[in-house]
């Protein structure tokens, strides 16, 4: 299947969950500083392992960055 | 009324939110030419509170803000600079939530990219959402001492008019507004945008504001580190001026000197 990851199509495994799609971006559960949205909701870090995504869904991955 | 040494009114704390500060200055992180520089410039400007803005997740991104706030024991503001709509602030705001653990948020909500002011009545929006969610919010807002009171009634913790648009430097350009919005107000007033140089810190100060946001005039300075110590600076000096109490002003001169015991020297 195919998801819409920080503006990029990826391609994942059918069944992929949250910690799959934000692995590919070198975030692991331990990174701090890090929360994710799937289609517009937050995702706690305890449910990267458990959401599974669907096909063409979009997924936000974020962090600090200098800022005003 | 004791007499306060300058040392006493500088270190002074305040309440913000649901904690006390000793410092009265926040500084955004943004404009820094290096985390290096950032680092020297937040320490020389003594602050204790800094601002973040939520991005996404580039992999091939060097250096870690986070860990440098960390390492410096700052306490994280995060913002939501580059939000347009109540709808995507208050995202931003729940995904700074999970992201830094923190329910305060700097709620910015932009009407227009030009001047980049504020959009009242989304950031009403949002400000009452955000509040009744149990953030504590921040609100970046016009100089309207009516949407002021429409802020602190929706429950934020502190209203922060800008002195001028956001990077304009050009100080601040009402101060009738603001000293209204002083008067009225029940939780902190903190200036937020368009510090250009000390003295208007120190402005904002003696107008009555418990505190001052900026960045661009610190990080794009010449010399942001020497600029970060003169706003530290400049914000105490402006809170002692405040509570000492300036002379009024006059058309006409007062003299400081006797006028009785002259000496007669004419003849």
């Amino acid at each position: 299947m195919k998801v819409q990851l920080n503006g990029n199509e990826v391609e994942l495994a059918d069944g992929a969950a949250v910690a799959q799609a934000v692995a590919s971006l070198g975030v692991g559960a331990l990174t701090p500083g890090v929360a994710v949205a799937v289609a517009g909701e937050v995702v706690p870090r305890a449910q990267w392992t458990s959401r599974r995504l669907s096909d063409g869904e979009t997924v936000e991955v974020v962090h600090a960055v200098q800022g005003g | 009324m004791p007499s306060r040494g300058d040392s006493d009114t500088a270190t002074e704390r305040w309440r913000l939110g649901d904690r006390e500060w000793g410092s009265r200055l926040i500084v955004g992180t943004g404009g820094f030419r290096s985390l290096e520089q950032m680092e020297r410039a937040l320490a020389a400007s003594g602050t204790e509170i800094v601002t973040v803005a939520l991005r996404r997740v580039d992999p091939l991104a060097q250096g870690s803000v986070t860990e440098l706030i960390d390492r410096l024991g700052l306490f994280v503001l995060p913002n939501t600079a580059g939000c347009y709509t109540a709808r995507d602030a208050v995202r931003t705001a729940k995904l700074a939530r999970e992201a830094f653990r923190t329910d305060w948020i700097k709620l910015e909500v932009i009407g227009d990219d030009r001047t980049l002011l504020p959009d009242a009545p989304e950031l009403l929006l949002a400000a009452e959402e955000l509040a009744a969610d149990g953030f504590t919010v921040l609100p970046y807002t016009t100089d309207d001492p009516v949407v002021a009171r429409r802020l602190e009634e929706t429950g934020c913790a502190a209203v922060m008019p800008l002195g001028s648009p956001i990077g304009s430097g050009s100080g601040i350009r009402n101060p009738y507004n603001f000293r209204i919005i002083v008067e009225q107000a029940g939780v902190p007033v903190i200036c937020d945008a368009g510090i250009g140089t000390a003295s208007d810190a120190t402005v904002a100060m003696e107008l009555g504001c418990d505190g001052v946001l900026l960045a661009s005039a610190v990080s794009r300075a010449a010399d942001p580190v020497l600029m970060a110590g003169a706003m530290r600076r400049a914000v105490e000096a402006g809170y002692a001026a405040r509570r000492a109490g300036r002379i009024p002003r006059r058309l006409h001169a007062q003299a400081s000197s006797p006028e009785e015991g002259l000496a007669e020297l004419d003849g």
